[in-house]
């Protein structure tokens, strides 16, 4: 029998939802008949908007696809407008102030306590210049990721920014691909970097190269059925398909079409591809693809780059990221901003937008790390834009443990969050920084949390895997993380070793200081990559390496957070809610 | 009375008559259960995989772990709350309390 959510999205979904959130924009908070909620919230995922958690209610998460990451620098500022003028909530959050955007792992912008009654202003301000809340969530295809500079960068085979293009305009809005049993990520990689990350996505273009007809073609190989989440991870896999640039949109069609109409629908937690791979195996993935939506030969996989990819690959040669100043293919350069846990204040983005145009780059790239670029610096320019006082903040030159942490939204917004995560990140980083050294020839470090199985953080594939847990501490019920280690993409992608479960949170920067000091005295060499380090060890040695251990670190979020209305409130229970409010945050009068 | 149950966001609520009722990320305390070998176990919810109603009982299966010993898994049927058959106003289980999983005899439930 189909699920209650594929009856709603039966009824109404699609790009008619639309004129539904503009009706209710227009009649308020108010005219969402409460029996409808469910049905409702379920589709306006499609159009961007998510709900906040239990204390939040009226209150909605907006997200915004930017494909590969890819925005122009008013693009950008508009961004930072929107977030200034509409992002902000009752209370503001200690660490970040009272708007902000979040730059994400699949490098979209998140955008919070967003009312639905300004959402006609807000789309009218995005879609002016070219952006769109579009499929950003729900059950179709998401944001495309791959490298934000393709076409700019040094170090790449094909620039994908055309075909992504391509997809994109010929994926969203599309009727065809509008109902899908649930998301599809498509992810397409052109450099040699492997910075696409498909390795976790639904469908994933590798660089390849083939040949056919007695000429070398520079393509894709196509891998299926990646995905991180409810501790059922995948790689996607290799179904033997190569796919020249020209007939990237067919293949992708194809695969999202037997999606459409293979995927399950009865059970939406064995919808996602990776399942029915899993069942089917990937030779008949192939032959169903060629047999039922492909109108040619597919050619056979060609040569792949995997061996050159450092995106996220845990290398002592290299770092993994896009950090830093690099050489652009027109002479000038690229130079990547950390920011940390992708969080940036409204301010410092608008800032950021008016530095870049200044500079006249044209393109700002979002990475899947959280991080972003600022392209088109020329060579005469350079010294001058490393010094602007906001790259003091947003470094090319961050310390190690700013660097590579990534964190997902948490107990701050997300219903299904177990523990508080971006405001607890930033704590870590900065004990980590101050308080513990890198072993020797240690440049990059990646920490991942997680607020729950979701994986939104990519937890797997750090070299420190952090997942939301609860643990007893005197008794009493605090916030923790089971601990992986030793995860990463590259050459031979591997999940993360669960070694320790249920750290309280105030103990793991004390871990994590006791791992390194382990890892430094019993490494082979100081060349000996932390990921070479893990995967040398068994389970029972992993988990004897380091123990947890209160420190100076002091976790102000260790009580239940998801408990309270929003965690860092003056008054943060349930029944200090001001939700559900009016536009200006005021409470609704209730009804009962 | 029938009520209408699901479990929506991927299980991480359940959904009473259209309204979003038990969340995940609470502690449930489990008695003469076999999800591990606690006598009492200390059972972090962390999805909803089944949810059912029998009357005006809403029940459910849910995925965690147990924080005293760590064992994973799924529950048995646990009771997660009632329907006010006057009012039709969800009365829901306080997890702290002591829940008794899997007690009734119980129909195939649909998924
Ligand atoms: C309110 C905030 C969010 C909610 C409620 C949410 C919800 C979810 C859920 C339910 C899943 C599991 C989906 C599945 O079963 O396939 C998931 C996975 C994921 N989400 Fe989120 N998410 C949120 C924020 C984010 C953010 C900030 C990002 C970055 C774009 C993100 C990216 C991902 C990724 C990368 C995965 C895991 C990989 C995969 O299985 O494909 N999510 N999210
Ligand atoms: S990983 Fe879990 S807690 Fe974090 S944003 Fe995703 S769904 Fe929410
Ligand atoms: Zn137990």
């Amino acid at each position: 029998m189909p699920s209650k959510v594929e009856r709603w999205k039966d009824e109404t979904y699609g790009m008619e939802i639309r004129e539904h959130l503009l009706r209710f924009a227009e009649e308020g908070w108010d005219a969402i008949p409460e029996d409808e909620h469910d049905a409702w919230f379920e589709r306006f995922k499609w159009w961007g908007l998510y709900h906040q958690r239990k204390g939040q209610e009226s209150y909605f998460m907006m997200r915004i696809g930017t494909p590969m990451g890819r925005m122009t620098p008013e693009q950008l500022r508009t961004v930072g407008e929107v977030a200034r003028d509409y992002a902000t909530g009752p209370v503001e959050n200690p660490e970040f102030g009272d708007a902000y955007a979040d730059f994400t792992t699949r490098q979209s912008i998140q955008l919070h306590w967003i009312k639905v009654e300004d959402i006609p202003d807000i789309w009218d301000e995005l879609e002016s210049v070219g952006l769109s809340t579009i499929q950003a969530c729900g059950d179709s295809w998401r944001n495309i990721v791959g490298s934000p500079v393709a076409g700019r960068d040094a170090d790449e085979l094909v620039d994908v920014w055309p075909i992504v293009q391509e997809l994109h305009e010929k994926f969203k809005g599309n009727d065809l691909y509008a109902n899908l049993p649930r998301k599809w990520k498509v992810a397409m990689t052109g450099d040699r970097r492997g910075s696409g990350q498909g390795d976790i996505n639904d469908l994933a273009f590798e660089p390849a190269i083939k040949e056919l007809d007695g000429e070398e073609v520079e393509g894709f190989n196509v891998n299926v059925g990646g995905g991180l989440s409810r501790k059922e991870p995948r790689f996607a896999r290799d179904i033997d398909v190569f796919c020249r640039p020209e007939n990237a949109a067919d293949v992708a069609a194809g695969m999202s079409s037997l999606f459409r109409d293979y995927g399950d629908r009865d059970d939406r937690f064995n919808a996602r591809i990776k399942f029915l791979i899993d069942e089917w195996g990937p030779e008949k993935m192939r032959s169903v693809l060629q047999e039922e939506y492909m109108d040619y030969e597919l050619p056979t996989a060609g040569q792949g780059l995997r061996d050159e990819y450092d995106y996220n690959a845990g290398r002592t040669d290299a770092h993994g990221d896009y950090i830093g100043v690099h050489d652009q293919s027109d002479g000038q350069n690229f130079v990547g901003l950390s920011v940390l846990v992708g969080r940036m204040s409204a301010d410092d983005v608008i800032e950021l937008a008016d530095r870049a145009e200044a500079y006249g780059s044209e393109m700002i790239g979002l990475t899947q790390r959280q991080n972003l670029i600022v392209g088109d610096i020329a060579d005469e320019d350079l010294d001058d834009f490393l010094d602007e006082d906001l790259l003091e903040e947003h470094s090319p030159d961050p310390h190690p443990f700013m660097r590579g942490s990534i964190a997902c939204t948490g107990t701050e917004y997300c219903s299904l969050s177990i523990v508080e995560t971006k405001n607890r990140m930033v704590r870590y980083g900065r004990w980590l920084r101050d308080n513990v050294d890198l072993p020797e020839g240690v440049n990059d470090f990646h920490i991942h949390l997680s607020g729950c199985t979701a994986s939104c953080a990519q937890p797997q594939i750090a070299d420190i895997s952090l997942r939301g847990m609860k643990t007893r501490k005197d008794g009493d019920a605090v916030e923790a993380f089971d601990v992986g280690l030793g995860g990463g993409l590259g050459e031979n992608p591997t999940f993360a070793d669960w070694v320790k479960m249920r750290v309280p949170a105030d103990e793991v920067p004390g871990y994590i200081a006791n791992l390194l000091e382990a890892f430094e005295a019993e490494r082979e060499s100081p060349e000996q990559s932390f990921r070479d380090f893990v995967a040398e060890r068994d389970e029972d040695e992993l988990a004897n390496l380091a123990e947890s251990a209160e420190t100076s670190y002091e976790d102000p979020y260790l009580g239940n957070t998801k408990l309270t209305w929003y965690p860092y409130a003056e008054d943060t229970s349930m029944d200090a809610s001001p939700a559900p409010t009016d536009p200006n945050d005021q409470p609704l009068p209730s009804d009962d | 009375m029938t009520t209408d149950v699901h479990q929506l966001d991927d299980g991480a609520w359940v959904s009473v008559n259209d309204s979003r009722e038990v969340n995940v990320s609470d502690l449930w305390r489990l008695a003469a259960h076999d999800f591990c070998a606690c006598a009492l176990a200390d059972f972090l919810a962390e999805g909803f995989v089944e949810v059912s109603a029998d009357g005006a009982n809403v029940e459910g299966r849910i995925a965690g772990r147990c924080i005293q010993c760590g064992a994973e898994g799924v529950t048995d049927w646990l009771t997660l709350g009632r329907v006010d058959p006057d009012t039709g106003e969800f009365r829901p289980v306080v997890p702290e309390s002591v829940h008794l999983p899997g007690r009734r005899r119980r129909p195939a439930a649909p998924r």
